[in-house]
């Protein structure tokens, strides 16, 4: 059988389509894992895994800490503001003196592009990205073309539009990356504010109006609109940006067809999507979260089955 | 006796195969491991067959088949269990572990389980097994049926309630059971490499 062809998940870029769906396969025996009376596997019971989040995050977080627990893995986590890094600590340093204390594998969450794959490089240890500053997050990446398998039974030929605040998202560059690899279709879709020059260098199109982005796509993905990154205004209102930007029931339902919604959350409802959207029969979000342990679990064996 | 001669451009490998069993022999020994099984279990009322992922579900399907179409057993409930995440040998093996489906739509709670093999050699899949089982409640028996016992070849104390034939095989031989369902006759052959 086959194994990843890297012993790192540093971004969708660095893997290629087998990997993807060695992935999913493997994810689909943890769903069904996870579905058991009793969700646990002992297959990782001599790996310990550490959790370094630079930056904040709670679904990330807990779904890479359950993962890691239902494969019975020993974990430690910590996030930034309680370690030394605010004593003026270099990264490698941190990491290293984690990893002498026995730590097979990093999972790291940090601000910089590059965080992980400068550490992937400096320490002896398998090295997972959950979110390098709005460079990649292979993991979401993965679980949210997973669900789109899941849903429409394939990835190849779909047509997807990724809508928001891409300038800032690390998850539209995976998911790109990801779509692309499987031969979906990709479109962006958001105030030009927002969308990053040169994007079509990707293969992307850029498509500003919702309304026609909507009516070509069979899957939109509504990004979170990042607040706490715009450090100047990049759109005159919440209140405009709902309006122009934001999907809500009735533009759902003048679609002429059922497209998929989905959303890496957290949702600020009433601004990407209203209530009604994203608690709607179309919306895969919650689906998104559930097939997040799947694949966090199919990363981590795979990665885990590689170390020495 | 029968040999096959496989040839690669690297090297050069003399793989001898020899018959243990013809489709006529594995017909009267699934025949009779299915009397075996009606004898102590009966109309089948609590318990349950589980075939081992992967060699061992063909075993279980047919058992199964003959079970209720011969001996008019009514429906007996299969189980398909895959041993992948249990296993003693994650990263201690040189080649990577694939994992099969699971599937097992009941709950085990206090029913007698029945596991279902092609081959018994080290028995260590079966100690994933009896642990991988856990994860669905906890049976009231477990009972190991087997179409093949490797004698003198057993890491762990694990032996058959029911087998189909002993055989004494050594290190490089290698015992494989072919089914119809795959490969077009029911054999089970002794192969030396």
């Amino acid at each position: 059988m086959k194994e990843l062809s890297v012993d790192h998940l540093l971004g969708i870029k660095y893997i290629n389509k087998s990997d993807i769906d060695l992935i999913f396969e493997t994810a689909d025996h943890f769903k069904e894992v996870i579905n058991r009376p009793i969700k646990k596997v002992p297959s990782l019971r001599d790996i310990t895994i550490a959790n370094i989040f630079f930056e904040n995050s709670t679904r990330t977080k807990l779904s890479f800490e359950l993962a890691q627990k239902r494969l019975s893995a020993d974990v430690i986590s910590f996030s930034a503001a309680q370690s030394s890094v605010k004593k003026g600590e270099t990264l490698i340093d941190t990491v290293n003196n984690i990893l002498s204390m026995k730590v097979d594998m990093v999972v790291m969450r940090h601000a910089n592009p590059g965080a992980a794959y400068f550490l992937s490089k400096n320490v002896k240890a398998s090295i997972i990205n959950a979110g390098d500053g709005a460079h990649e997050h292979p993991t979401q990446g993965l679980l949210d073309s997973y669900s789109i398998r899941e849903k429409l039974g394939e990835v190849g030929g779909k047509k997807v539009v990724i809508v928001g605040d891409v300038l800032h998202s690390r998850v539209a560059l995976s998911n790109i990356y990801a779509l692309q690899m499987q031969g979906a279709e990709v479109k962006v879709c958001g105030p030009k504010t927002l969308i990053p020059k040169h994007i079509e260098s990707l293969g992307v199109t850029v498509e500003p109006n919702l309304r026609k982005a909507l009516e070509w796509c069979d899957v939109a993905n509504m990004l979170r609109v990042q607040n706490e990154r715009m450090d100047v205004n990049y759109f005159p209102s919440t209140r405009e940006y709902a309006q122009q930007y934001g999907v809500d029931k009735t533009l759902l339902d003048s679609l002429n067809k059922e497209i998929v919604i989905m959303h890496p959350g957290p949702i600020n409802r009433g601004v990407e999507i209203t209530s009604e959207v994203a608690d709607s029969s179309q919306s895969v979000i919650l689906n998104q979260v559930e097939n997040g342990v799947a694949i966090r679990m199919a990363v981590i064996y795979l990665l885990a089955s590689k170390i020495q | 006796m029968e040999f096959v001669y496989l040839q690669n451009q690297t090297q050069h490998i003399i793989m001898t195969q020899k018959v243990l069993l013809n489709s006529k022999e594995v017909n009267i020994i699934l025949h009779r491991l299915a009397c075996q099984l009606i004898e102590k279990h009966l109309d089948f009322k609590d318990t349950i067959l589980i075939g081992i992922q992967p060699r061992g579900t063909f075993l279980a399907e047919r058992l199964k088949k003959i079970l209720e179409k011969e001996y008019n057993t009514p429906e007996i409930k299969l189980g398909l269990l895959d041993i992948t995440f249990f296993r003693d040998d994650f990263r201690r093996t040189e080649k990577p572990l694939e994992a099969n489906e699971t599937k097992i739509d009941f709950i085990v709670e206090n029913k007698k389980v029945i596991f279902i093999d092609d081959v018994l050699f080290t028995g260590r899949s079966i100690r994933s097994a009896l642990t991988a089982i856990q994860s669905f409640g906890r049976p009231s028996e477990i009972e190991l049926l087997v179409l093949i016992d490797r004698r003198f070849s057993r890491n762990l104390p694990i032996q058959p309630d029911f087998r189909g034939r002993q055989v004494d095989a050594i290190n490089n031989e290698k015992v494989k059971v072919e089914w119809s369902e795959n490969n077009g006759e029911d054999a089970v052959y002794l192969v030396t490499n």
